[in-house]
């Protein structure tokens, strides 16, 4: 679900394609019949943006029928954790959770605690601060400030009214096969053979796996779509076990290793926080708060120091608070889309725009246009001039005029990069598992590797800052910044980057195997602590080849797996609570009484010598706080969580809400989408009228865009290429049938989509494969636009993403693409300044 | 057929082509572009559902057909090629020696020879030699295309030069899901007919073997497929010939036609004389 696997991820598909010839079923559950569903043994067709429905009504199924695996969710999820009493769920407050606060527009999750326990502790205190900020929830979410590895209150015969089991059950009761067909689309009878064929390979004998993408996470209730999947997954027991899980599968080659070492503005390598404002001045408080009592994220000061030693070398000291107090501070929203609307208010001089098309790849790239038109300089590092470095002289505003050439201040500076064939490094991929590539050939002309960019850059900046003694250039000054350079253009040696990120025992220079020989006292460094020992016994472990045919089907000898070289997180949940496997045919690791140790195809996700009947004491501290029958090591309870009790900033638990823009109301409460969402109504991004509010009817079709596996994302890999442009060599849009009959539409024609934000064109396409859809009794279109093109490039055509509007899920500030409404009537659009008069008249329409 | 290669003759190697595993990736197209330096076939969006290479020609040596069905529905993709037939009509009426039969048992143009006659295209049953037309000229794909008007025949030569250096064809190495599977073709039937017998055990989707009967028209296919209904539904014959076939008797005829105008001839001259 929310995944084209064959058509985006076809290298990765073989594994499904092979599972599917040794007699998997294979559903495929998206709003288009893709190379994925004609693959698949079953596809159901639903509306884009009703997920949480569908998955909704899989949980009650699974509770209804009592198909749910009682032992595992017993043992080892949160189920039996009795809920704070001031709990109350959205079905007693017509789509609001307990805590809403209208004024502010995010809630306060007191009442969303265990009983008993006090609120806002390790990770809740980091929930405090800004109000657009909640971005800790979306990676890690470290658990709460438990005591010891227990909920203060539980019961184990899950009867307990404000028990999670027994919240759980009422909160799903209405999703029931006719809500769900009602909302999502599909027939009651499809749903109910997923949900039987689902159960059914799940158990003891049998595991099920989710597969996902951004048709999941690119929802203003992203992260909530996930945490569906995972109560299934879990009342299933098909999490930390072989042949189960979710699957997020990544969009670029290494976007997976792009968080872990992040490009993100709110943490720091191995998804430690950056420090806030509010944190400043006091060292001690910033650990305490980030540190959690029980499970491994109790060793956060480790974690930190090793990293501050690996930054800056002898200049971090336990005297000078490892130079914490010179960090820069986060001290607002500072992601991508808030600074975009930052830049259109002209509070952003500068930019550096790296592996990124904003131009054509970000929701409403025309206000991203408009936004980079107002910088005073911007550099743009890419293997081919893309739109977002051309749009001062190409693109849709030049045309119509809302842009001038000669009025646009901006100073852009265009700097050739390396591909990954001329250049050493690892891709993390999304089973974590990091692979080594090798250059293959020197960089042509003036083409330089992201490393060699990068290196130079702050090498150079040292240089023009070593005689300075203002405060704010302290921490510049400290930072190491020594790596080993070679061939004539000087380019750093990407092993040694990687010796870094693995760490060292700094005394000795020996290379660490594992994170748990990090050090608070700063003699160990290491440049992520979850990617520790990934230079182990100084060999390059992720270089390694060896093919599964010569060892198990787990692989542990081919490239290296982060943390620890294991394959499969949470591992110890495939045996019992016993510690045997739950059965001979799904074993995967388990106790083993006579050695008197953990063991198995792949490296335990657990300590090794923990009995499976441990019981910590009172006073026990980090992992040893957790019981010895907890596989979930990394949550404070050391289970998994059914319900989350803080680290979400929507809700614990995920509710059926409509996308921002949706042709319809929710049938199930009158709060019609995620009260919580980030919306950003301004002139750069007006939003279209929704539900049964009046005007609705101009955009009454919902919109998903999505990738072909002809080009790469924004296209600027792709459309530059001859071999691959000819494969598609034109925007176009999908659309039924029974859509084209109702607007006029000609197979190979012409069509404009339009929406508030704009208008585009694109082919007609009329197929079978996006077929009309019942939801709430009535019939409604999909319309499928795939968002490679722009104005550059082989091959140009419309930006999709001109039409979607900043909408973002509160969590992770993800954009909502997967779903809005849009109108579409044939021809091309209207040229020049007619194209934004076209737009507004529209918009005056709706009025 | 590879009598003549005395000791030097190889195993024969072909393709067979299992479409019930094709994902439309068209890896396959590209990865033989990229090796055989074949040249870019225009920019045209054909509306063909995900189809924009239509057929083979000179600049498609492997093209990814999709089919779609409404009822019930399914949509098909299979990766069509050269078939190097056993009975290869477009080597029979070659007249330069250009095309020949390799030590592999596969059918291959020779560039420095091939004067551009186009005999062959006709001979072709499945249409897949073709004269080079260049779309365009500017900006060139790679600079060794930037040739002017070619007018040569180009086709698949199953990477000749690759089964030369022990590796195996450009497509099938490229291929994510082991639809293109390159290998003997002795072995490729057995696996084929196996694959089939699963298939149809399982009742998958109506699968059948496509060119892999010795028997037919062309002596069976050195590339063979495995469809999921009739080749006609996928563009193909559903009963190729080769088109040399008919031709000893084709002459046989001509030459006793032949002879029966000169007797007459004569018999005129005879009788006139008379």
């Amino acid at each position: 679900m929310g995944s084209n696997m064959a058509e985006n991820h076809p290298v990765g598909f073989q594994w499904v394609m092979e599972a599917r010839e040794r007699g998997a079923r294979v559903f495929h559950i998206d709003p288009r019949f893709t190379r994925t569903s004609a693959m698949s043994t079953d596809w159901i067709g639903i509306r884009a943006g009703s997920d949480i429905a569908f998955l909704g009504g899989v949980v009650n199924y699974i509770l209804e029928n009592e198909r749910y695996f009682e032992e595992y969710v017993k043992h080892f999820t949160n189920a039996p954790a009795i809920i704070h009493e001031d709990f109350v769920d959205t079905e007693d407050l017509d789509g609001l959770f307990s805590g809403w606060d209208p004024e502010k527009g995010k809630y306060d999750p007191t009442s969303w605690q265990y009983a008993g326990m006090e609120a806002h502790g390790a990770a809740g205190q980091r929930e405090q601060g800004f109000e657009t900020r909640g971005e800790q929830s979306g990676h890690g979410g470290h658990g709460g400030g438990l005591q010891h590895g227990e909920p203060p209150e539980e019961d184990l015969e899950l009867k307990h009214p404000r028990c999670v089991f027994q919240l759980l059950k009422k909160h799903y009761a209405r999703y029931t096969p006719e809500l769900v067909a009602d909302t999502c689309g599909c027939s009651v009878d499809d749903f109910l053979e997923y949900c039987s064929a689902i159960c059914d390979n799940s158990g003891r004998e049998r595991t099920g796996a989710f597969v996902y993408s951004v048709g999941w996470t690119q929802h203003t209730v992203g992260v909530q779509y996930i945490r569906t999947a995972a109560i299934v997954q879990q009342l299933l027991g098909n999490m930390g076990r072989p042949g189960g899980g979710i699957m997020a599968l990544r969009g670029h080659a290494s976007i997976q290793g792009s968080t872990d070492i992040p490009t993100l503005f709110n943490i720091l390598p191995g998804y430690l926080p950056m420090p806030h404002t509010e944190t400043y001045g006091d060292f001690q408080n910033f650990i305490d708060a980030n540190t959690s009592p029980t499970g491994w994220w109790g060793h956060f000061d480790a974690y930190w120091v090793s990293l501050m030693k690996a930054y800056f070398g002898e200049n971090a000291t336990e005297g000078n608070d490892w130079l914490f107090h010179e960090l820069p501070r986060v001290d607002d929203d500072n992601s991508v889309y808030w600074t975009t609307l930052q830049m259109l208010d002209g509070n952003v001089k500068g930019y550096i725009i790296a592996g990124e098309n904003p131009a054509v790849g970000n929701s409403n790239s025309k206000a991203h246009r408009l936004a980079l038109a107002k910088l005073d300089w911007l550099v743009v590092r890419d293997v081919v001039e893309i739109e977002s470095a051309a749009f001062w002289y190409d693109s849709p505003e030049i045309e119509s005029g809302e842009l001038r050439t000669e009025e646009i201040p901006t100073e852009i500076f265009f700097l050739p990069a390396a591909t990954h064939t001329e250049k050493d490094g690892s891709f993390t991929n999304t089973q974590r598992l990091l692979q080594w590539h090798w250059q293959a050939t020197e960089p042509k002309s003036d083409c330089r590797s992201e490393l060699w960019f990068y290196f130079h850059l702050g090498r150079m900046i040292k240089q023009k800052l070593a005689g300075s003694e203002a405060p704010r250039d302290k921490l510049i000054k400290a930072l190491r910044w020594e790596y080993p350079t070679h061939s004539a253009i000087q380019e750093p040696d990407a092993e040694a980057v990687l010796q870094e990120v693995s760490g060292r025992e700094i005394e000795s220079g020996t290379f660490l195997d594992g994170y748990p020989k990090l050090k608070a006292d700063g003699s160990t460094l290491c440049g992520c602590w979850i990617y520790c020992g990934c230079f182990k016994d100084g060999v390059n472990q992720t270089a390694r080849k060896e093919p599964y045919w010569e060892q198990g089907y787990v692989a542990p000898e081919w490239a290296w797996a982060w943390p620890a070289n294991r394959r499969l997180l949470y591992n110890r949940a495939s045996a019992d609570p016993d510690g045997k496997p739950w059965s001979e045919r799904k074993k995967y690791v388990w106790w083993d009484e006579e050695q008197k140790k953990w063991t198995g195809l792949d490296v335990p996700d657990f300590e090794e010598d923990k009995e499976p009947g441990y019981v910590p004491p009172d006073d026990a501290k980090a992992e040893k706080a957790i019981a010895g029958d907890h596989p979930f090591i990394m949550q404070a309870d050391g289970r998994s969580w059914l319900f989350v009790p803080q680290g979400l900033e929507d809700g614990p638990l995920p509710t059926h809400y409509e996308p921002h823009e949706s042709p319809f109301d929710n049938s199930l409460y009158s709060q019609r989408a995620n009260p919580r969402r980030q919306q950003f109504e301004r002139p750069e991004n007006p939003y279209n009228p929704v539900g049964s509010e009046p005007g609705s009817e101009l955009y009454p079709y919902v919109a998903t865009t999505y990738r072909l596996t002809e080009h790469h994302t924004a296209g600027g890999m792709s459309r530059t290429v001859p071999y691959l442009s000819e494969l598609q060599p034109e925007m176009f849009c999908e659309v039924s049938p029974e859509l084209a009959k109702e607007a006029g539409l000609e197979h190979g024609g012409w069509a404009t989509i339009y929406s508030s934000r704009s208008a585009i064109e694109a082919r007609v396409l009329v197929t079978d494969r996006i077929p009309p859809i019942e939801v709430q009794g009535r019939k409604t279109h999909q319309i499928g636009l795939p968002y490679h093109w722009g104005s550059r490039g082989l091959t140009t055509g419309g930006a999709a993403n001109d039409l979607s509007s900043i909408a973002l899920d509160p969590n992770v500030h993800i954009q909502e693409v997967k779903a809005f409404s849009v109108g579409i009537r044939p021809g091309r659009r209207p040229r020049g300044a007619a194209l934004p008069r076209f737009v507004e008249e529209m918009r005056s329409r709706a009025r | 057929m590879l009598d003549s290669y005395g000791p030097e003759a190889k195993e024969r190697m072909g393709f067979f082509t299992d479409t019930s595993v094709c994902i439309g990736c068209k890896a396959c197209e590209v990865a033989c572009k990229e090796w055989n330096l074949v040249p870019e076939d225009g920019l045209v969006w054909t509306g063909e559902s995900y189809d924009n290479t239509s057929e083979l020609g000179a600049n498609t040596w492997r093209h990814v057909a999709f089919i779609e069905q409404s009822d019930p529905l399914r949509w098909l993709m299979s990766s069509d090629v050269c078939k190097h037939c056993t009975h290869a009509g477009c080597l029979d009426v070659c007249p330069t020696g250009s095309l020949f039969r390799t030590e592999y048992g596969t059918v291959v143009v020779q560039q420095d020879i091939c004067n551009g006659c186009g005999y062959c295209v006709p001979a072709c049953p499945f249409g897949v030699l073709d004269k080079r037309h260049l779309p365009r000229q500017d900006p060139p794909a790679l600079p060794v295309l930037t040739k002017e008007e070619d007018g040569r025949v180009w086709k698949c030569t199953l990477c000749y030069d690759r089964l030369k250096g022990g590796h195996e064809p450009a497509c099938a190495k490229a291929c994510p899901t082991d639809s293109i599977q390159f290998g003997p073709l002795d072995e490729l039937r057995e696996r084929a007919d196996k694959r089939l017998e699963k298939l149809q055990a399982e009742n998958w989707n109506g699968a059948r073997l496509y060119g892999r009967d010795p028997g037919d028209g062309v002596g069976g296919f050195g590339a063979f497929f495995l469809l999921l209904d009739e080749p006609e539904v996928y563009g193909l014959p559903p009963d190729p010939v080769v088109t040399t076939r008919d031709l000893p008797s084709m002459y046989r005829s001509a030459a006793i036609a032949a002879g029966a105008v000169v007797a007459g001839v004569l018999a005129a001259f005879v009788g006139g004389s008379t």
